[in-house]
């Protein structure tokens, strides 16, 4: 799926989150929302995801207005800063949630459910933890485990927030491989926040710089590297 | 520098950084306990003994009596509309508060702890200036046969206001320390608002909502200020357990003012008692919900 943010600016009471922004991503892209702390990319993250509502501006979702539309009618993949699962709930009913929220008319049956789980608790290489609580994981597996869930509502599109940010620098290189494979085995557009510049140097198709609410810059990570548009982004990629 | 320097001169024995000399701790253990005997058990002691200084059958014919029947009676109906009110109350304030920015919060946030502050004669006072004989809404109330001062809703109203913090204040840290991200997350994932207050929300903070509603309860039944101004004590009426207690006891009758006291008393076992018996039982789940 296509996205398309036109001219959208954010406002949290007087002061200005996001200046207006427009982006384009195409389907099925990487995207890596690339900024400092307060750049507002997890502002326009969740304004994609229907969690925020822009001040002005639209978003188009394969060219028909998403603006309106609420979190639930987004289907967006979410996958939250320290993960957000359920903690009263083993790692099956945490991916399940999202397909027993749904109407009865369109919710799978239980042994579908059980299938559809056991499939990505096999996608995120960790068969064996349905029957564990969240507190019982290590971060990385958390941050596997909120992938699967995000992923079995088969979403439009995969939204993280700083998806690598709780983790130690080892896990965070070999999960980095594991979002990659994900993305390109499903083909859904991605996008990430990070504040890393490696990070989104090394794993995007697309990266968008951004500061104090503005884009900065867009472009492969080689084109970015290469030909810096202002100052700011050739500092910031090289610090 | 030399050896002889880094060495202590004197092997001590080891122990962790955060432990005291056992001296220490066991005066520290010592005075706890002699405050809690002097505090707690000796006049829990004390309560049951008197009540059952002239038997065990003249102690609960003191409790058959109809007088003593029907201040039970109404404390229990009391604290069977206040408590489930109140917890009602007290999730939806908790809700508002700790998952919605708005203005006023912090107004709101005080005037939760109102009933705290203020004394609970006060309190009793402003009922009966509100709703008594001299206020124009009482007399159309007593003239529509439904008094409210000296009457039962008086008692249930005044028990309301007293009782409302305890459940919000007990859920408001909690809910504030969980945040919202599980509550977006399940948002995201396409449950309505009423699915994830019912599957996320709900299971996270039950433990807190246990206690809120076990302490409401406790105050519920056991409050006396406020009640006794609204209440008018009309005996086999408007007489509460704590009411009837003081009645009994201004008449001399202690061992039916004891009898009921541990009556009360044994209330608030039970109330303990269930639980440590929950904790104990569910301390799996417990654990899990707790922050990693």
């Amino acid at each position: 799926m296509n996205i398309e943010i036109e001219e959208i600016s954010k406002d949290f009471g007087t002061t200005a989150a996001l200046l207006p922004v427009s982006l384009s991503i195409p389907s099925g892209t990487l995207v890596a929302l690339l900024g400092p702390s307060g750049s507002g990319k997890t502002t326009l993250l969740r304004i994609l995801g229907g969690l925020e509502f822009p001040t002005a501006g639209r978003v188009l979702f394969d060219g028909s207005d998403a603006t309106g539309l609420s979190v639930q009618e987004r289907r967006a993949g979410f996958v939250f800063q320290s993960y957000a699962l359920f903690r009263h709930m083993t790692v099956f009913d945490n991916i399940a949630y999202g397909l027993r929220a749904r109407p009865r008319k369109s919710r799978p049956t239980t042994p579908e459910i059980a299938r559809r789980v056991t499939k990505l608790l096999e996608l995120i290489k960790l068969p064996d933890i349905g029957a564990r609580y969240p507190n019982q994981l290590s971060g990385g597996q958390r941050q596997r485990v909120a992938l699967a869930r995000a992923l079995a509502i088969q979403p439009r599109m995969l939204l993280l927030d700083e998806p690598f940010g709780a983790l130690d620098a080892k896990v965070r290189k070999e999960l980095r491989h594991g979002l990659r494979d994900i993305h390109d085995t499903t083909g859904l557009t991605t996008v990430f926040v990070t504040h890393d510049q490696e990070e989104a140097m090394e794993l995007a198709d697309l990266v968008v710089v951004m500061s104090i609410g503005r884009i900065e810059q867009v472009g492969k990570p080689e084109d970015i590297r290469a030909r810096p548009k202002t100052d700011f982004v050739r500092e910031f990629i090289t610090a | 520098m030399t050896n002889a320097m880094i060495i202590p001169a004197r092997r001590r024995r080891l122990r962790s950084a955060t432990s005291e000399p056992t001296l220490v701790k066991w005066l520290l253990i010592g005075l706890c306990l002699a405050v809690l005997t002097v505090l707690l058990f000796a006049p829990l002691i004390a309560v049951f003994d008197e009540a059952l200084r002239r038997g065990w059958a003249f102690a609960l014919a003191s409790l058959s009596e109809p007088d003593a029947q029907a201040a039970i009676r109404l404390t229990v109906l009391v604290a069977a509309i206040t408590v489930p009110l109140n917890a009602t109350f007290g999730i939806a304030a908790a809700w508002a508060i700790t998952k919605f920015d708005w203005r006023g919060k912090a107004w709101v946030i005080t005037m939760i702890d109102l009933p705290f502050s203020v004394s609970p004669v006060v309190a009793g006072l402003l009922f009966v200036l509100m709703f008594g004989a001299n206020s124009a809404l009482g007399v159309w109330l007593v003239a529509n046969g439904f008094p409210v001062v000296f009457a039962v809703p008086g008692i249930v109203l005044a028990t309301l206001f007293i009782t409302f913090p305890f459940v919000a204040r007990e859920l408001i840290p909690m809910m504030l320390e969980q945040g919202r991200a599980e509550e977006e997350a399940a948002l995201t994932l396409g449950a309505s608002g009423w699915r994830v207050f019912m599957t996320v929300t709900l299971p996270n903070i039950r433990w807190a909502l246990l206690y809120g509603v076990l302490l409401c309860n406790a105050r519920a039944m056991g409050e006396f200020g406020a009640v006794a101004v609204v209440s008018g004590k009309i005996r086999g009426q408007t007489t509460t357990m704590p009411l009837m207690i003081e009645m009994f006891y201004n008449e001399y009758l202690s061992v039916a003012a004891f009898t009921m006291a541990g009556v009360l008393a044994l209330l608030a076992f039970v109330t303990l008692t269930l639980k440590s018996a929950l904790e104990w039982r569910y301390a799996d789940q417990l654990a899990a919900t707790h922050r990693h």
